[in-house]
Parts: C-alpha cells; sequence; structure tokens
C-alpha cells in the first residue's frame, strides 16, 4: 500500500518539516450515494510518525478531517538521511505505513 | 505520554480490537464541544495569543479548509482541533514527544460558519484559542 502516501522530509532552517498527502475516502456515515443508501463511515483514526524509530507524533481523527488527508509537522533535531516513518489504521482496521529520508531543501 | 507512547506501539503489533480501545471514541462521537472537551479532561483553559491559526476567514467550500496551528508556549505536549457547529465537533488530537516543534497543518471538513478551537496541553495547564471562518457549503455531507 505504498502508493498511499506520497511523503517529503525537507531539512531547513535547522527543522526538518514532514509533508504528507494520504489516500483516503474519509467517509463521515453521513452521505448517501446515489440510490439514497448511507455509505458506511470510513476513516482514518490512528496516526503515528517515528523518526528513526522512536515514535514522535501520535494523532487520533475523527470524521471531521478532509477526505485524502494532508498533514504537515516539523522535527528539532533531525538531520540530513533520518528515516520517518508515518503509519496509519482506519475505522475498518486497514492501514498503511510507508517511511522517507530526511533530505536538504 | 510515556503510556501512550507504548501503548500505541504494542497496539501496532495487536489485533483491530485493540486498535478500537485506543481510539477516544466517546469524545470523537460527542455532538456538542463542552461534552468533547470534557470527556477529552480539558478544563479552565486559558485564551493565549500565544497559540497562532492560519485559516481563511471564508471557506467556499466546507469539505477541505486548511488550518495552520503554531504554539510558542513552552513544552506544548498536545494540540487539539475542534469545531464547534459540526455534527461531532472533535476534529483530532495530536501528542507531540520534545522532538516535535509545536506546528500542525492540516485540512479539515466544516459543516457551516463556525468557530474553530485550538487547544493546547503544556504541562497540566491548557490553552485556546479561536478563530471564526464563514463557509458558504456544507462539507460535512
Amino acid at each position: 500500500m505504498s502508493d498511499n502516501m506520497k511523503m517529503r522530509a525537507q531539512l531547513k532552517d535547522g527543522m526538518v518539516e514532514v509533508k504528507v498527502l494520504m489516500s483516503h475516502p474519509m467517509e463521515t456515515g453521513r452521505k448517501k450515494d446515489d440510490f439514497g443508501q448511507l455509505i458506511p463511515a470510513h476513516f482514518i483514526q490512528l496516526l503515528t510518525a517515528t523518526l528513526n524509530g522512536k515514535t514522535v507524533l501520535e494523532a487520533q481523527w475523527g470524521t471531521g478531517i478532509a477526505k485524502n488527508p494532508y498533514l504537515t509537522f516539523r522535527l528539532i533535531g533531525a538531520k540530513l538521511g533520518d528515516k520517518v516513518t508515518v503509519t496509519w489504521v482506519d475505522n475498518k482496521g486497514e492501514s498503511a505505513t510507508q517511511d522517507i529520508s530526511v533530505i536538504s531543501a | 505520554m510515556t503510556l501512550m507512547l507504548g501503548a500505541v506501539v504494542a497496539i501496532f503489533l495487536q489485533p483491530f480490537n485493540a486498535l478500537a480501545a485506543l481510539w477516544n471514541k466517546s469524545a470523537f462521537n460527542a455532538i456538542a464541544i463542552q461534552e468533547a472537551t470534557q470527556i477529552l479532561g480539558i478544563h479552565d483553559e486559558i485564551n493565549s495569543n500565544n497559540i497562532q491559526i492560519v485559516a481563511p476567514d471564508l471557506a467556499e467550500n466546507g469539505a477541505v479548509v486548511q488550518v495552520e496551528v503554531k504554539s510558542n508556549i513552552a513544552n506544548t505536549e498536545a494540540i487539539f482541533i475542534l469545531v464547534e457547529k459540526n455534527p461531532t465537533p472533535l476534529i483530532a488530537h495530536f501528542e507531540l514527544s520534545p522532538e516535535m516543534y509545536p506546528y500542525i497543518v492540516t485540512r479539515i471538513k466544516m459543516a457551516e460558519t463556525s468557530d474553530i478551537k485550538i487547544v493546547v496541553k503544556a504541562g497540566t495547564q491548557y490553552f485556546s484559542r479561536s478563530k471564526n471562518i464563514t463557509v458558504l457549503e456544507n462539507g460535512c455531507g
């Protein structure tokens, strides 16, 4: 599922900025399809980011995060070549994980 | 925090039902903002200009509203995003380790014109700041 996530981690001004774009419907469970049937809720609930294997960010999300979620965060003290990994799990138990190395801006 | 970190590491090795236990279902299902904040343990929050919110004053479509949050409060451990008038006001809860600069950008859904409320936890204290966003088209469908 590696094509589920686009990631970039760039070192600039002494800080690493990580940008993540995920592919996910983020269905609220309140929307109806063309036949008037409710589309079941389907959304990312948990997201974690690690730096060289150590957890640095833990997020819990509700249905209010927009479709194809976007996230930017910044790390202090990370270096070129460090590995940043992002993992998400949704309410159906589906998950995706991807890692990327820190590059210079 | 440490406990929770350990829990997540363990949880990714666990079957799905363990995950459901970690996700704060009652807070995310709360239909009133005060109910959500109460469940999260947020109390006596201090209005603070040390929280910066960058978001549009007007959103044509509530389906995608970009929100940038920066906390200038020392020892920021957690950032919460809530939308007062959404069907379920709690949008996101971020727990930050000391390696994290207290800065998050994400995109949220808004059902109607509303205040968005950012709450920051630092030590035992809570700080908050709100910003009103006018929404022309419901994005919560």
